[in-house]
């Protein structure tokens, strides 16, 4: 900087630009654009994750109430008739449906009667959570009451974990979606992984340079930039229409993002592929192995790691993938868990979008839950690729 | 390179069945390009046997599922235009002024630790984006609105194009910043010794001579923008609609596609049909921006012989 001293010594000076001052302050200017635009994306993330967990936080805790419930023969035939009549709008419905299986399943419960924990309605939940909520003021009182003898609690809530879809809120879980998720995804790596590294070693190891290998590498370069739910179209006019493949099914949604994920693991096993020096393959060549026998035994094995983080990474990005199952019609209403791969099925980010457009207040928190879920499972995938790259990088 | 074949017969025909199936495999990437291509062009036309091709292109009114119903794709490409643009607007200054801070100001260390953060953002699932898009962001933007006297809708043009703009910022920026990094040193070194201040030597030198890369950068932006579904599907607009006030609801190509095929139409009908057709659109569109931008990045790697990009 300049000081005040200098100053009369610089107008001396012949090198003297008076512009200069301006144009420092300029370099300055820029220098803080460019730091703000990088301090906005930052806190934006972190204002993003603030935000979603603490919609999503309440949603691990569901509220339950303590009533006294009567394993009688007339629940069995109406479930309603199980508890007290004033305890019927605050005690879940849901819940209450199942009364008669647990009698089926336990007969020795019948003709008891049992105080215990209840699931509570969702409006109640909102309630006690001091959301937004909607209750008569009879049962407002009622769940006051209670509360003031401590036969209200909020507690774990399991049920997110073990239960499907639902279209009572309370009883609404992720489990079917996971399940969803997991056979899809198996689906998924079971195509792409084979057919991307056997590409990626036929492009790095054996191709010419030819007018079919330039084609192949167009393709896949222009197969990476495809918008994703073009993929969905596909799903649907080939697998679904021309094969009659099952609609909803975890076999056409695990192959449409089979053929997205293609690109990523072509790329990177190719990178992995061609970091691995030429000395390895000469040295092969010399003791008298043929061109596949050093492509197997030797420079495969030493890419591997690289080919398996390109492949989790891939993994996780078809994971969080929702709009051309959209199209392939994953976003059905699934209450049960899908147990053969041409089930009908959801799958996780389609299951959020579902529970996003409901119109239950409850739903927003399920839906900022489950993104918690599906962000611990994508930053967990990621973080394993990161320190499998770590572990087995060979500085050559 | 020379190759080397094994005098045994049987391991012969072996390796020929290997390599066979690797151009096998190879084969899939093209295939599905085709697939994409062909199963989107046959319905398309099948679309454009039943309605003209010239009111799809020209036509101003879009009601499906109407008698009469009529198919004129003028507004969603107007909706399509305006969150992409606001997208762009929020996207290319913070990405590329991400992209300056992160290779012309940070130091290396600092870098490896900004670029995973930002990659974050890049890890996000779009769905995510769309619910933190129509349950914070829209109704945030309401109230504000209502402070300037404004009225805005709840699913306004401007929350989904303003969250859209910062699921592209990663992908401005990280391209952007491998372009910057590239350009040769000699050049910096030349303008320093020139009395330029860091400033001048970014902006007209260093930038200049990234422009291709930071061209190609946006375009692939421009094409991800376009094509982004779910944002727009959990927080835009269902009505067609030509407006440039981006506090309107207005809706976009791929949120039509969505809904004429979730709805309960007939596979054969007009109505399902033109998904296609605005599929066909959505493709050739983003793939010529791809074709550009991968030549721009071509050129750039010839003119300054990188091979790290």
């Amino acid at each position: 900087m300049i000081s005040r001293k200098n100053k009369k010594k610089q107008e001396n000076n012949p090198f003297y630009d008076p512009s200069l001052k301006r144009r420092h302050s300029s370099a300055k200017r820029f220098k803080k654009f460019t730091l703000t635009s990088l301090i906005f994306s930052i806190a934006f993330l972190a204002f993003f994750l603030f935000d979603i967990i603490g919609k999503g936080i309440p949603a691990f805790n569901i509220t339950y109430v303590k009533v006294e419930v009567n394993y009688s023969e007339a629940a069995v035939k109406d479930y309603r008739k199980a508890v007290d009549r004033k305890y019927r709008n605050i005690i879940s419905r849901a819940w209450l449906r199942e009364l008669p299986l647990i009698i089926k399943d336990n007969p020795s419960l019948l003709n008891t009667k049992k105080t215990q924990w209840v699931l509570a309605d969702d409006q109640v939940d909102q309630y006690i959570k001091g959301h937004h909520y909607r209750l008569k003021r009879k049962d407002r009182a009622l769940i006051d009451d209670m509360k003031a003898h401590d036969l209200v609690e909020l507690k774990f809530n399991s049920i997110f974990f073990t239960q499907g879809d639902s279209k009572t809120p309370e009883y609404a879980g992720l489990y079917s979606a996971m399940v969803g998720s997991i056979l899809t995804l198996i689906i998924t790596m079971l195509v792409a992984f084979p057919i991307g590294v056997m590409t990626a070693i036929y492009l790095e190891e054996f191709a010419d340079d030819n007018k079919f290998t330039r084609f192949i590498e167009v393709n896949i370069n222009n197969l990476a930039a495809i918008p994703s739910i073009l993929f969905g179209l596909l799903g649907l006019a080939i697998f679904i229409n021309l094969f009659g493949m099952p609609r909803s099914s975890p076999l056409v949604g695990g192959l449409t993002l089979a053929l997205m994920t293609l690109p990523i693991i072509i790329v990177s096993s190719r990178a992995a592929l061609r970091a691995v020096p030429d000395s390895i393959r000469q040295a092969g060549y010399g003791l008298g192995l043929t061109k596949i026998e050093v492509t197997r035994d030797h420079v495969l094995p030493l890419a591997f790691p690289g080919v398996l983080t390109g492949s989790i990474i891939g993994l996780a990005q078809a994971m969080g993938e929702t709009a051309p199952l959209i199209i392939i019609g994953m976003i059905a209403f699934i209450p049960d868990a899908p147990g053969m791969v041409t089930d009908a099925a959801t799958v996780m980010p389609a299951q959020l979008f579902t529970w996003a457009g409901m119109p239950e207040k409850m739903y927003i928190e399920k839906t900022a839950a489950g993104i918690m879920v599906l962000l611990s499972v994508l930053i967990s995938l990621n973080a394993l690729a990161i320190y499998l790259r770590k572990k087995f990088e060979v500085k050559w | 390179m020379s190759t080397f074949e094994s005098k045994n017969k049987k391991t012969q025909v072996y390796e020929q069945l290997i390599k066979l199936a690797l151009i096998t495999a190879s084969v899939i990437a093209i295939l599905t390009t085709f697939g994409i291509l062909f199963s989107i062009l046959f319905e398309a036309i099948e679309f454009f046997q039943m309605r003209s091709f010239w009111y799809f292109i020209t036509g101003t009114e879009w009601s499906p599922g109407v008698t009469g119903s009529k198919f004129g794709a003028v507004p969603i490409f107007a909706g399509t235009f305006v969150i992409t643009i606001i997208a762009l607007l929020v996207a290319i200054p913070i990405g590329l002024g991400s992209a300056v801070y992160m290779s012309e100001y940070a130091s290396p260390r600092l870098r490896d630790y900004l670029k995973p953060i930002l990659e974050v953002l890049a890890g996000i699932p779009t769905v995510v984006y769309g619910f933190f898009a129509a349950i914070t962001v829209a109704p945030f933007i309401v109230k504000a609105a209502a402070v300037f006297g404004l009225e805005a809708t709840f699913n306004s043009a401007l929350a989904s194009g303003v969250v859209m703009g910062i699921m592209i910022i990663p992908v401005i920026s990280s391209l952007s910043d491998d372009v910057i990094r590239s350009v040769p040193d000699s050049q910096r070194k030349a303008a320093y010794g020139l009395g330029m201040t860091h400033g001048e030597v970014i902006k007209n030198i260093v930038l200049p001579s990234a422009m291709p890369g930071i061209i190609s950068a946006s375009l692939l932006g421009l094409s991800k923008a376009l094509g982004e579904t779910m944002i727009v599907v959990m927080a835009a607009g269902l009505r067609p609609n030509i407006s440039w006030n981006p506090l309107e609801d207005m809706t976009t190509v791929t949120v039509t596609i969505v809904n004429s095929l979730v709805g309960d139409f007939e596979f054969n009908s007009p109505e399902t049909l033109s998904a296609f057709a605005l599929g066909l659109v959505l493709f050739v569109v983003t793939l010529i921006l791809n074709m550009i931008s991968l030549s721009l990045i071509r050129k750039f790697k010839e003119k300054y012989k990188v091979n790290t990009l």
